[in-house]
């Protein structure tokens, strides 16, 4: 049974020619048909002890969904991915699967892992496209009142999780629009906007009230939400606070954190400026420093906004780059070049201001540094001129201390994350737990979901026995 | 939805005043704190620092200059009109208690921005000398109330219209010279700021200036609004919008604020265009 199974190969995503893509914002993979989806379902061997599952942030019940596309129940297999996980739209185009599910899959040891991935896409987006709209049922009302605070990945979670299970929330977002890191972040080549308004649609029609322009610190605080009678404060506000190199003239019009690039072009849709009102700067000639994920968003949008070249530049080598593979891989073929083994030390600009250049200098590599990666070293005398007319800086995030310092009694670590026990999300402030990258720092969209719903676990059991 | 409950023009209808309903940002703001607002779904999101705000009430007042595409837009909406987004109180509150003699120096719309800072100075027991300054006598604004606000007002415009004729350093300069004065505060366009501060470090005098650099989100998030601060930078949206007016790196303030300004211009002639068609 197993040999004739392996016969079939992994059903390749239909995606948009390169050459056409890195110009438009449309979608990059198209989505699977039907016929695709059961052909690449039929691949899994229905694992008795599914290893994919352990590798799973959120334990979805992967051979169970599978097996409901196999046999055409599309409607049972969406609701297979609803028990846990409430953004599977979301999960399907951007978690790191080839380190998390397909990374554990069995098929995966001598032939292309089973793409779980894009059988999870397919399912919730046949659900939004020809689904019945039917809602999972509730449990009954509880009377408890939750306020979630953020409404990204972590947020949506605990909000879609306690909400089934009859508590009343409220999710508080900053922003005019909400979603977080969805709807600021990442593009809409990779996670098209209106998925995430459906997403969070979704939870609404559960009776979830989502509160925009509510900015938790400054409008109100925790203590108030308390006072206001929420019996539970979840807080997911991300991590936020954008790093920069720090080295001369990083002030020079031009260069840009990659927090403030994307969110001008996703979230103010600055790249259909002047139809909207949001600018962006345009660069012909575009270096973005860093080799995550968010540095590869930030490299294939400038490509969009009509770069004649766009470069990477990364002091490490090609095997420390933090992006997913699949990032990657679609930034190469769209033509983004890798600078590798470079880092600047300095930016040049113009008499007006504006950032020319950038003095980098060569790397190798030499002993492994405290993250395991093998630290790079400046090689003496290696100093070059690099020309850049845009540069968009990418290096990861600290801590956003804007709720935190308004917060009384809540503990924070040396970097000005919260303290946040790993089990249960509970901080030292009674009543009040949290999540996600405010926990962690900057990580991945499904750990903070993962996160989310171990505190929604904990919440839930709060509300109800009281620890 | 945030709904336009008074309009008022100035300064030849350059200026514009709204008092909006926003009751939770109301019942929280103080002094020297701002607000984004965005007026329509594709609008942008404009800082602009609380002229006033009225806790029982509800509301918040906005003055603001007539500069682009977005303002223009504003000054269109009429009471009974919405604003579709408007966060806040953003920012760090001016910190006010009583030193002494303070210096409060206002010029063009930053005049309504230092009202609310002015009256606190006074509230707190200060000695609170105003200069207001404008082009001419009709581009200048909220007279009374800073007259009201302070115990001691001077006003001079550029072109001697009215008051004293000349920049308000000068007026600025005299009384630097004919009395302890133990704080400044001043706001205004950017060169009015660099040379009030370049005036009151060389007597001494600690001065706060509040910035408005361009910023998306006023959250910390963005670092659009970077300033250097005695070398270091710092994020207006966060760490300010007031600042040691003796340690700001002026010339790079302005220079960051051109960073759109071909598209500004684009955008604003665009709309101009229309608005006469329409």
């Amino acid at each position: 049974m197993a040999a004739k199974k392996e016969r079939i190969q992994r059903v390749p995503m239909p995606e948009q020619d390169p050459d056409v893509r890195k110009r438009n914002f449309q979608e990059v993979p198209l989505g699977y048909s039907v016929e695709q989806a059961q052909a690449e379902a039929s691949r899994c061997l229905q694992c008795r002890k599914p290893s994919c599952v352990e590798g799973c942030p959120v334990q979805v019940d992967i051979p169970g969904f599978i097996n409901l596309i196999t046999k055409g129940d599309f409607t049972g297999a969406i609701r297979n991915l609803w028990a846990k996980n409430a953004l599977p739209a979301v999960c399907g185009r951007v978690c790191p699967q080839e380190i998390q599910c397909e990374g554990r899959c069995v098929v995966g040891k001598k032939d292309k892992p089973v793409a779980i991935g894009n059988l999870e896409r397919f399912c919730a987006d046949y659900e939004r496209m020809h689904g019945s709209g039917e809602l999972p049922p509730k449990e009954e009302p509880t009377g408890k009142k939750v306020a979630v605070v953020g409404s990204g990945p972590s947020g949506l979670t605990v909000a879609g999780d306690l909400i089934l299970k009859g508590h009343s929330v409220t999710v508080l977002e900053a922003f005019h629009k909400p979603g977080g890191v969805l709807v600021y972040g990442i593009p809409e080549f990779r996670l098209p906007k209106d998925i995430v308004a459906h997403e969070v649609n979704f939870l609404e029609r559960l009776g979830v009230e989502v509160r925009c322009n509510q900015v938790v610190g400054r409008t109100v605080s925790v203590d108030e939400l308390f006072e206001e009678g929420y019996d539970a404060v979840y807080l997911g506000v991300g991590a936020g606070l954008p790093r920069f190199l720090n080295i001369p003239g990083e002030n020079l019009v031009g260069i840009l954190s990659a927090n403030e690039y994307l969110t001008r072009a996703n979230l103010m849709k600055a790249y259909k400026f002047p139809e909207v009102d949001t600018p962006i700067p345009r660069g012909t000639d575009v270096v973005v420093l860093g080799a995550g994920n968010v540095a590869m968003d930030s490299a294939r949008t400038a490509m969009r906004m009509g770069a004649e070249r766009v470069r990477i530049v990364y002091r490490r080598s090609r095997e420390e780059m933090p992006a997913r593979a699949a990032e990657i891989h679609h930034a190469e073929e769209e033509g983004i070049e890798f600078f590798l083994l470079t880092n600047p030390i300095r930016y040049i600009g113009d008499d007006n201001g504006r950032v020319k250049a950038m003095e980098c200098l060569k790397m190798e590599l030499g002993e492994p540094d405290e993250s395991g990666r093998r630290r790079p070293v400046p090689i003496e005398g290696s100093e070059f001129i690099l020309e850049t007319d845009l540069v968009i800086v990418a290096v990861g995030s600290g801590a956003n201390p804007l709720l935190t310092q308004t917060t009384s009694d809540m503990q924070l670590n040396k970097w000005g994350y919260i303290v946040a026990d790993p089990e249960t999300g509970k901080t030292t402030k009674k009543g009040v737990w949290a999540g996600g990258d405010i926990v962690t720092g900057a990580a991945t969209v499904i750990l903070a979901m993962g996160a989310g719903r171990k505190a929604a676990d904990s919440i839930h059991k709060y509300l109800t026995w009281g620890w | 939805m945030f709904k336009i409950i008074k309009r008022e023009e100035m300064a030849e209808g350059t200026v514009i005043l709204n008092e909006i309903e926003a009751p939770l940002i109301a019942k929280k703001a103080k002094p020297g704190q701002f607000v984004i607002l965005k007026a329509y779904e594709e609008g942008e999101r404009i800082p602009l620092t609380m002229a006033e705000t009225d806790p029982e009430k509800g509301t918040i007042t906005i003055i603001y200059m007539v500069v682009g595409k977005s303002t223009a837009y504003f000054r269109d909406m009429k009471v009974g009109d919405s604003y579709q987004d408007i966060i806040g109180p953003l920012g760090k509150p001016t910190h006010i208690e009583k030193v002494g003699t303070v210096v409060c120096v206002g010029g063009g719309t930053g005049v309504a921005v230092l009202h609310p800072i002015t009256r606190a100075m006074k509230e707190a027991g200060n000695h609170v000398i105003c200069i207001i300054g404008a082009r001419n006598k009709d581009l200048l604004i909220l007279e009374d109330k800073m007259r009201e606000a302070s115990h001691d007002l001077r006003i001079c415009t550029d072109d001697g219209s009215y008051g004293r004729k000349g920049f308000v350093t000068e007026e600025l300069k005299d009384i630097l010279e004919s009395q302890k004065v133990d704080q400044a505060v001043a706001i205004g366009p950017v060169p009015m700021m660099k040379f009030v501060s370049r005036l009151t470090k060389e007597y001494g005098v600690p001065t706060l200036v509040s910035l408005n650099p361009i910023m998306v989100d006023g959250t910390g998030m963005c670092g659009g609004c970077r300033v250097t601060v005695g070398g270091e930078t710092k994020f207006a949206c966060v760490d300010g919008p007031e600042f040691d007016g003796h340690k700001v790196d002026y010339d790079e303030l302005m220079m960051r604020l051109q960073a759109y300004v071909e598209e500004e211009k684009a955008c604003y002639n665009d709309y101009c265009r229309l608005s006469e068609k329409g």
